[in-house]
């Protein structure tokens, strides 16, 4: 039952949850509270982790939900669950875009939309480097007012370094991913970054 | 060609979305969007998998239906390489990093947000996705970014979005209605440009 009750209440997240994973945390967190499947405190440990660990982070955030109140078996009926709705909706969404691919109204609405995805794309930029690039919110007052204790010096240089290699030696991602890990670990483990 | 090299030939295919997706899986910190920069690399420059303008289309949809960005984008592609498997093997390559890191961060790292060594690890990642963001910023723009147009509603959709924290979703309805709009606007001309297309 218990199982069942998992893949229900995460079909259901995956289903009205918009804008992907930190949009979604919210939407998780009732749903978590109506059904008592995890203790409040438990909730920040979920959303540490579910951040900072590799993948999507509804799916993250799904499995430790999961293997939490049901083991093994709860993990996977939880995140089978919340993965379901994307699946199918794009599915049949794709065909369909196949097929009125030639049609005007549906071609003038990505003239429109595509630019907009560029834009999207870069707030997701500003999004991301909160917490990491500056200390708090990239866009406040403290861009002006915050003093060099604002921003973070070896972040803003890892970034600016990312740039340099995507640009001039046409790095891999995976590849800078990697090595900046590298970087951070060892500042960071050396107590050169905090 | 045959039945038989036809089948062979999709299974391969499948087998390299299931590669290339959980690889984007394993390595992205941060979720969907942060997955875009190496997306754009495996399914534009490496695989031949979507075009330019086509990526773009697929990051649009995938972020203004529900669900995880990051399992449409999956979808998305996987079906059009090779239909229902091909989908089912990006989706489940794409998810399966996720499920089996948290199992083993539950099970033997109780407090991983504890130690230096992977804060800073996970920190130095996030870094350099802020970089890889604004390279694919810049490689997504240019086919796009033709005229006057869609450079104000680049803008606008990073200004509503960013600043007045306006969900992506109306963002995109928006888009979409200003864009149909503008297709009726400048409906004559393009139609000759379509008609010189097609000769």
């Amino acid at each position: 039952m218990k199982i069942l009750l998992l893949f229900w209440v995460f079909f259901k997240i995956g289903l009205f949850g918009f804008g992907g994973g930190l949009a979604m945390l919210p939407l998780m967190y009732q749903s978590i509270q109506q059904f008592g499947l995890m203790e409040q405190a438990e909730f920040s440990n979920l959303l540490a982790l579910s951040q900072v660990t590799p993948g999507p982070i509804a799916v993250n955030a799904a499995t430790y939900v999961g293997l939490n109140y049901a083991g093994f078996g709860g993990a996977v009926s939880a995140t089978i669950g919340v993965m379901l709705p994307a699946f199918i909706i794009m599915l049949i969404v794709s065909r369909m875009l196949d097929k009125y691919k030639t049609n005007r109204i549906v071609q003038g609405a990505f003239e429109g939309i595509r630019p907009v995805t560029v834009g999207l794309v870069a707030s997701a930029m500003i999004f991301v480097s909160q917490g990491v690039l500056v200390k708090g919110s990239l866009i406040s007052m403290s861009m002006f007012t915050g003093g060099m204790d604002y921003y973070n010096p070896i972040a803003i240089l890892i970034m600016v370094v990312t740039v340099v290699l995507m640009l001039a030696v046409k790095a891999r991602p995976i590849i800078v991913m990697l090595a900046m890990a590298g970087v951070g670990a060892l500042l960071s483990g050396t107590g050169l970054m905090t | 060609m045959s039945m038989g090299g036809q089948n062979n030939n999709r299974a391969r295919v499948c087998l390299r979305l299931f590669w290339e997706f959980l690889k984007l899986g394993l390595f992205t910190i941060g979720g969907g969007m942060a997955m875009i920069p190496q997306m754009q690399r495996i399914a534009v420059e490496d695989n031949k998998w979507l075009t330019d303008e086509e990526v773009i289309d697929c990051i649009a949809v995938s972020q203004s239906l529900p669900g995880i960005v990051a399992i449409n984008m999956a979808t998305y592609i996987g079906r059009k390489m090779a239909g229902f498997p091909g989908a089912l093997c990006a989706t489940v390559g794409v998810g399966l990093p996720s499920f089996v890191i948290i199992c083993i961060a539950v099970l033997l790292l109780d407090n991983l947000s504890d130690n230096p060594w992977i804060v800073g690890a996970f920190a130095g990642v996030k870094a350099a996705i802020c970089g890889l963001l604004i390279v694919t910023v810049m490689k997504l723009g240019k086919p796009v970014l033709k005229s006057p147009f869609h450079w104000i509603m680049m803008i606008a959709a990073l200004a509503a979005i960013a600043f007045a924290r306006v969900n992506a979703v109306w963002v995109i309805l928006a888009a979409a209605l200003a864009g149909i709009l503008w297709s009726y606007i400048t409906g004559a001309k393009s139609h000759k440009e379509d008609g010189r297309d097609r000769q």
